[in-house]
Parts: structure tokens; sequence; C-alpha cells
């Protein structure tokens, strides 16, 4: 815990990037409760500048975009988060199953992981998209079953060291199933390994998102997500620049504030990678 | 070391393979195909089979795969469901403006990013170091898309500079300055797109070295700052950056999908997206299968390159 | 005995502190050590791994990272006070004057250049030497460290070498500039049992060839024997005993220097006579203990061991051991022990 204390008392950018985000993720959450509609129509106020009753003003239709941003945001943080969740149950999976297993079934899974990973994921996601219906549960999945790869490659290593283990090997000469010792044992000694892989994922999946639906492939009216805010804000860019400076800057922050978090976790778990020095 | 090649040769071609079958299933699978293209609802049921035959699409589905495989083969990649254009005469247009705009963006990323990656490297955790770190850390995170408003925004709207749709103005097809005018602002986004994660490699390859044992001796041979770095790191960190440099391969076909789209660039890009957004699957398969065997072609070239360079496997095999 | 054998001292250095600091925490890896190194003579620095021999050798070099701090109030090579020296004055003392010799022989070389590249540009930085006067020297360095067909060997890559020739090829660098003093840095600990008696008879044979004087690192006293002329024990970042090898063999006065001879496998002696470990763990540096950092693993510690660094007790000319009670007193409490 010192060591993350100490490498956030020297990185001020850290700090600021991860309490903006809890603020946004926080927003996220309650917004629902929260006084505002990001779909009400106001045909007076319509193109309005930041105010005090419009925080980030009203888009072309007179919606309040403060609200519209924070729901946007709802969006891309969930599609992110399911979508990590997905990844990272597969990747899990994966990796300990052809890690603990070998032999055929480990030929078998890294060739697959191998030619997954050299489709570009741009065409790989936005080519299943066509195949599921339009839709938020689409996104997720498309975005979940394409990423897990560098997860997977990543726990196999792990499982592979750990099943030399004495507790391993111990529970598989007592004749404990596979099951429960991938599930009991090798599952808990990677969480490290996960847990920093979630942050990455996290972040990777926000971006795939955005660019998805920048380019209308992704989240689909009415429902909105910051790339898609960004999508419409391209038509009115010229006059209203603002709307396109918001959801861009959240997306940097959030993205930023994950990798940065998974930076702080990988000090947590493993300390010596700041503490370098020998003797 | 040509053994070990010719095993590498050998361990793609099937993999290759398996691509075309996943795209040919995911072809035929597809809620919507070419026969649908080409007929419609009131044609006969003897008109449509009369054309499913004369497409070939009466034969077993493994004759279909073995035939679009051959055509594959001798460049015939179909036709397009929607503009019933040939794909192949499509993409020979396409393809080389996306190479004109990525293969310069890239070089010349890839050329900054080693330089400043070894720069920030070699002053681990000095204000230099910092700067280009922090750099990354935000390029990283930066949608590539938005970059480019910003620039649109600038440049285009506000300072009025420069054009920012397609690649030349209408009527100045051969006109070079007009064409570098378009060339701007979607080469900047590329050269900072491709910019931060390549800076981060070359970045923490260059501290894997200082770390290395031999810097210190070198150090105790009285070698100076400058001696280790040029005669001995920036080597050894040229190793990974140059076989790297074969996985940017795909880039080529795939590199700019979205800055194209932007920017209204006719290369691959819009085509793409139009095309998933039309469903037109010829075209999106071929690119699948394209940009799939570029990446192994550029794997398999990456690991022939590593063993060109590399003494310690150089010899051997 | 200090003035007397400093006149003809290759390296002095009196005082010597090493600190690491790290994120605001500091640990201290040499405490205050004062040694010197004389004309023609092997000196061996003797400790297990963290008692800071290796850090203490690389401080006065000069080769510690921007994290480390070095204070001392003499570091003198030959007429030099090292520590006065700018960077790119000392950069010129090493590997010319002063050369080093690694652990690790297999990391020590990039493997991305040729063995002869190593010895060139060594070569060419410090006797400015052209390419081919350079070419033919390093044939030479290489033949009298025992490396046959050198012209051959010159042009081969590190990972074409086994272990021993690249220790070889680099004993071979430190000899290029006929330094005054050579520091081996636990020199064989990565190699063979076999190659190690080798490499060592090599240093030995250098040294009397080129009368240099070696320092040798090791942690393990027993290689040391028949090689050092002197030898100085470590631990916790100070030297607990220094001596001629007779005196620490044959009359060491340091109940550490004792416990670390108890632990050398002896086999001439055939006895059945177990070898002791020494029980319990190295103190740690971040917090080193007030007083003696041997204390809690020593079996004759006392209250008073707590209080402050005990001052050397000296024995003879050349031998002093750092410790609050003398040699009768320890073999009387070990009488009363048994």
């Amino acid at each position: 815990m010192d060591s993350v204390l100490l490498v956030l008392k020297h990185d001020k950018a850290a700090v600021i990037s991860l309490i903006i985000l809890a603020v946004v993720i926080l927003l996220a959450l309650i917004a629902p409760f929260l006084p505002m509609d990001p779909n009400a129509t106001d045909v007076i106020n319509r193109l309005k500048s930041p105010s005090i009753s419009y925080f980030f003003g009203t888009d072309e239709v007179g919606r309040d975009y403060f609200a519209r941003v924070i729901y946007g945001g709802r969006v891309s943080l969930l599609v992110g988060f399911l979508a990590m969740l997905t990844s990272l149950t597969i990747g899990v999976a994966v990796g300990t199953i052809s890690g603990f297993c070998g032999g055929i079934i480990d030929t078998v899974l890294m060739r697959i992981v191998d030619i997954l990973h050299s489709i570009p994921w741009m065409i790989l996601v936005t080519v299943v998209s066509i195949f599921l219906k339009p839709g938020i549960q689409s996104i997720i999945l498309v975005i979940g079953l394409f990423t897990w790869m560098e997860i997977a490659r990543l726990v196999r290593a792990e499982t592979l060291s750990l099943k030399e283990r004495e507790f391993v090997l111990y529970a598989k000469f007592s004749g404990v199933s596979v099951f429960h010792i991938i599930l009991r044992h090798i599952i808990p000694s990677v969480f490290p390994t996960i847990i920093v892989s979630a942050t990455t994922s996290m972040a990777d999946a926000i971006m795939t998102e955005s660019s998805l639906s920048f380019l209308g492939v992704g989240i689909q009216q009415p429902m909105s997500s910051w790339g898609s805010l960004l999508q419409d804000a391209q038509g009115t860019m010229q006059n209203n620049f603002f709307m396109a400076l918001i959801p861009g800057l959240l997306i940097i922050i959030t993205i930023f504030g994950f990798n940065k978090l998974g930076n702080l976790l990988r000090v947590y778990v493993e300390p010596k990678v700041m503490n370098d020095e020998k003797e | 070391m040509a053994k070990y090649i010719l095993k590498r040769i050998l361990t793609a071609i099937p993999m290759v393979l398996f691509i075309t079958i996943l795209c040919f299933t995911l072809m035929h699978f597809a809620p919507y195909d070419a026969i649908d293209a080409m007929t419609n609802p009131r044609m006969s049921q003897e008109t449509i089979n009369l054309i499913k035959a004369k497409y070939g699409f009466d034969q077993p589905l493994f004759i279909q795969y073995i035939r679009w495989l051959d055509g594959l083969m001798n460049g015939n990649y179909g036709y397009s469901i929607v503009t019933k254009q040939s794909i192949a005469a499509d993409l020979s247009v396409r393809i080389p403006n996306t190479i004109k705009l990525v293969l310069p963006a890239y070089f010349t990323a890839y050329s900054l990013a080693v330089v400043l990656g070894l720069l920030a490297g070699s002053r681990k955790n000095r204000a230099t170091d910092k700067l280009i770190d922090g750099f990354s850390s935000v390029g990283i995170a930066v949608p590539s898309f938005w970059f480019s408003m910003l620039l649109i925004f600038v440049f285009g709207y506000k300072l009025k500079l420069l054009p920012f749709v397609g690649m030349n103005s209408v009527g100045m097809e051969s006109s070079v300055v007009d064409f570098l005018r378009h060339y701007i602002m979607p080469f900047a986004t590329l050269v900072f797109t491709f910019l931060p994660a390549n800076i981060k490699f070359v970045r923490s390859s260059t501290l894997t070295q200082y770390s290395e044992d031999y810097v210190l001796v070198q150090q105790a041979f009285g070698a100076s700052r400058r001696e280790i770095m040029f005669k001995h790191v920036s080597k050894n960190v040229l190793l990974p950056v140059v076989t790297r440099l074969g996985m940017a391969l795909p880039l080529l076909v795939t590199g700019a999908i979205i800055t194209e789209t932007v920017f209204g660039w006719p290369g691959v890009g819009p085509y793409f997206i139009k095309a998933i957004q039309g469903l037109d699957y010829p075209i999106v398969m071929i690119i699948l299968v394209l940009s799939a065997t570029l990446v192994i072609i550029g794997n398999l070239l990456s690991d022939i390159l590593y063993c060109l360079i590399d003494p310690r496997i150089r010899e051997m095999g | 005995m200090e003035e007397n054998n400093k006149n003809h001292a290759v390296l002095s250095a009196r005082n010597v502190h090493t600190t690491f600091h790290t994120h605001g925490r500091s640990v201290q890896a040499v405490r205050g050590v004062s040694f010197h190194v004389e004309h023609k003579e092997i000196l061996a620095v003797v400790g297990e791994s963290g008692s800071g021999k290796s850090v203490l050798m690389k401080s006065i070099m000069g080769l510690m990272p921007d994290n480390a701090e070095v204070v001392a109030d003499e570091t003198r090579f030959q007429e030099q006070e090292l520590s006065i020296m700018t960077p790119e004055q000392l950069r010129k003392i090493r590997g010319k004057e002063i050369a080093m010799v690694f652990q690790d022989p297999m990391t020590a070389l990039n493997p991305l250049r040729t063995i002869g590249y190593h010895l060139v540009e060594v070569l060419k930085r410090h006797r400015k030497m052209n390419g081919k006067e350079a070419q033919k020297e390093a044939i030479e360095v290489l033949k009298q460290v025992g490396i046959s067909s050198p012209e051959k060997r010159l042009m081969q890559y590190p990972h074409e070498f086994s272990g021993g020739m690249r220790q070889r090829a680099l004993i071979a660098m430190a000899l290029c500039c006929k330094p005054k003093l050579l520091i081996a840095d636990e020199p064989t600990t990565a190699l063979d049992v076999t190659i190690q008696a080798q490499i060592l008879e090599l240093l030995k044979k250098i040294q009397e060839e080129n009368g240099m004087s070696v320092v040798l690192i090791t942690h393990d006293l027993g290689v040391v024997a028949s090689l050092s002329h002197r030898i100085c024990v470590m631990y916790g970042g100070l030297i607990m005993e220094e001596g001629l090898t007779d005196e620490i063999f044959y009359a060491p006065k340091h109940p550490y220097t004792k416990a670390l001879l108890r632990a050398i496998p002896r086999p001439q002696s055939g006895s059945r006579e177990r070898l002791e470990s020494i029980p319990g763990m190295a103190p740690s540096l971040a917090s080193p203990p007030p007083g003696c950092p041997f204390a809690e693993r020593c079996k004759f510690a006392r209250e008073t061991c707590n209080e402050g660094i005990p001052q050397y007790r000296v024995y003879s000319d050349t031998q002093r051991a750092m410790c609050i009670f003398s040699d009768e007193e320890l073999s009387a409490m070990e009488k009363e022990v048994q």
C-alpha cells in the first residue's frame, strides 16, 4: 500500500484523472436520481451556451447537454464494464484450461487465439456486429467476444508455472477434479493479473465502443454514448465546437484514468516493479 | 535458419486457409446473400434456380468454397451486392489511396517514436522522460476521430486554411499542391495515432536494455554516456524495433479506417464502412480475408527479419 | 600500521558511506568502511550477499545509480583523490587504471557485438589505438588469458562462447590497458566448479605477470584461501574483521569470522565434523540495528553489543576486528558455554 501512495505522491496527473474518473462514475451511477432528462426537448432554449441552468448548454433541439453527456457516460461505462467482464471470463477460462490441461486442448485453444489475434479488431468487431441485431447487448457481446485473447495468453503463462507448485500438485494427487483445482487454486493465484488486465480491458473496451459508435455501427439512436454524441457533434461542430469537445475530453480522461489505475494496481500487487535496486 | 523459416511458412498456410473457411462460413450463414441481391420476390423459382446455377450456388458448399478460393487466388474477388461492381477493381483504386496515406504517416510516426523513445529511455525519470512519457500516456487515450475533429475545427473552420473532405478539390485532380493541402490533416492525425504506442514500445525496450549488465560493464570500462547509447543500447533497441515493422504490414489496408472515414479520403476505410452499413458481405469478407492474411504475412516477415538481424539466431539451424 | 601501509597503497578509502534513496526511504548499504589495497597484493573482500561488499567497490568507482549517495572522507587511488574528480575524469580512469570483472559473464557482454568489438573499443578509447593496432593487441590479450585461436574467436559473438570462455574474454578486456588495480566481483560464482578453479588460477597468473593489485569480492571464504594475501570480512555494511589470510584462517578474532570458517566444507580434514550454518538472517539495512550488526545472530551477544557500533580492536599490525570483546574474553565465554 505504501508503494502505491508513494507513486501517487509523485504522479499528480494520476491523482487528478482518478478523482475526475470517480466523479464521472458516481454521476453516471446516480444519474436517474438527478433532476435532469437527457431526452426532453425544449425548442425555445436551442443551442444555448453553458450557463447555471445548463452546465454544458443545450443541443440543436434544446436538450440539456450536461444530462446527455452524463447519460452517454452511463452507456459508455456500462458497455465498457460488461464487455470487460465478458472478455475477462472468456480469457480466464481459456487461459486456465489451456495452461492446466496442456496437450491437444492447449494446442487447439492457442491456435484459436492466434487466429483471432491475426484479424484486426476493427474488422472483426464490425463484421460480427452485422450478424447480431443492433443494440447495446450486441455491442457488449461483440467487444467481449473478441478482446479476450491477450488475457488468455497472460493467464495461460501464469497457470503453466502455477501448475508445478506444491499446493496444486498436492491437490492433483489427492484426486481433486480439474474444475475444482482451477476454481479453488489457480484462479485465486492469478487474481492479481486478472485485476490488472481488467483495467486495461475496460479502457480498451470504452475506446472500441466509442470508435464503433462514432462510425455509426455501434450504439444506435435513441440511446447515445460518448462516441455517438461525438458523431452527432460532427455535423454541428462549426458553430458548436463545445459539444464536440466535452465527450472527447471525457473519453480521454476515462481511458487515461483506467490506464493509470492499472499501473497503480500493478505496483500494488508486485511492489518490486518500483524497487529495482539490487543489494 | 532456413529450416526454421520454412517451418514458419508451413504453419502460416493452414492459418490462412482456416481464415478463408471462417469467412466463407460466415458469409454463407449471413442472413442475406448474393442471390437475394440478384433476384426479387416476383421472379419464378425457376428463374431463381437458373441464376443460382449460373453463379454456381446450386453446387455443394464444399465445391462453392473451392471455387471461391480459386477465385481469390486468381484475383477474382467477386462483386458488390449493392453496386454490382467488381470488388477487385474497386480495391485496386482504394488500396493505393490508403497506402499513400498510411505508409508515409507510419514511417514518420515510427522514426519519431524511435528518436523520442530512445531519448526518454536514456533519461529515465528526468524531465525529458516525464514529458515524452506523459505525452504518450495521454496520446494513447485520445480517440483518433476526436483528434481529427479538433484539427478540422481549427484548421478547417476557424482558420480556413485547409480543406478536409476527400483527396482533391473538384476539377483539380492533377494539382499536387491541392493534393498536399488535402493530405496534411489526415496525415497529421495518423502520425498522432501511431505515435504514442510506438513511443511506449521503444521506451520500454530502451529501459530494458539500460538495465542489462552489459551497460554497467561498459561504464566500468570507461564508456561515455554517448558511447553506451550509440554503440550499444541503440543497436540492441533497433532489433525489436525493426522486427516490429513487419507487424505493421496489415496497417497498409486497415490502418486508417476511422481517419479516412472522417476526412472522406477515398481509401479502404469509407469503402469498408459503407459495405458494413449496406450489408455488402462479399466486400466485408474480402477485406477480412485480406487483412488477416496480411497480419499472418506480417508476423512471418517479422520473424524472418529477426532471424536475419539477430546473430544469436542467424547461425542456428 | 595504517600510516606505514598507506604510503604504498594503490587504493585507500576512509569512512565510505553509501545510501540508496528510493521514494522517500533510504537503505544504508555501506556504513562507514575504511580499507586499503597494497601494491601487487590480492585483497579478498568476503561477505554474504547484501553485506555491501559489491556496493562498496562500485561506490568507489563511481558506478552507482543516481539514487545512491556516496560520502567518504577519502578515496585515494595512487596519488589522486577520486571523490573530487569530475565524472569525465573518473571515466578516463575506469577501464584504464582500474578495471573490473563482474559476476555473471553470460550477461556482461552485449549479445549483439562481437568479442573483438568489445576489446577493440576499450583499446581505442583508452590507448588511442587505431583499428588495426587494436585488432592486433586484442589477439595478444586473448592469448594471454588462454583463449585458443584468438583470430577466429575475435569475430565471434558472446553466445558462441561458454561461460568460462566469456569470463576469460572479460578478463582480457580488463587487461587491455594493463590496469594498476583489478576489481573482480564474484568472478566465479556463476561458473561450474571445475571452471572456477581455472579462472582463479588465471587471475593469480595475470596478477603476478602484470604486477597489478587485485580486489577479489566473494561470498565464499573457501575460494580465497590459497589466493589472497589479505582478507576483509564484511557484514551489514561494515568491515567486521581484517587481516592477513593466515591470520583470518588460523587466528580469527571476530565471532562472525569464526562462524564463517565453520561453514566452509573441508574435505581434507575428512572428519565427521558437521558444517555449521549461521542461524538467523542478515540485518535489514533499511533500519539497521544501532549496535553491532551481527549481535542478533551472535551467540556471545550481550546487552552492550546493541549500544553503538563497536570500535576496532587491533590485534597486530595487520589484523583488527570490530567486536567489543577481546579474543581472550570470547574464548572464556566459549568455555563457559561448553
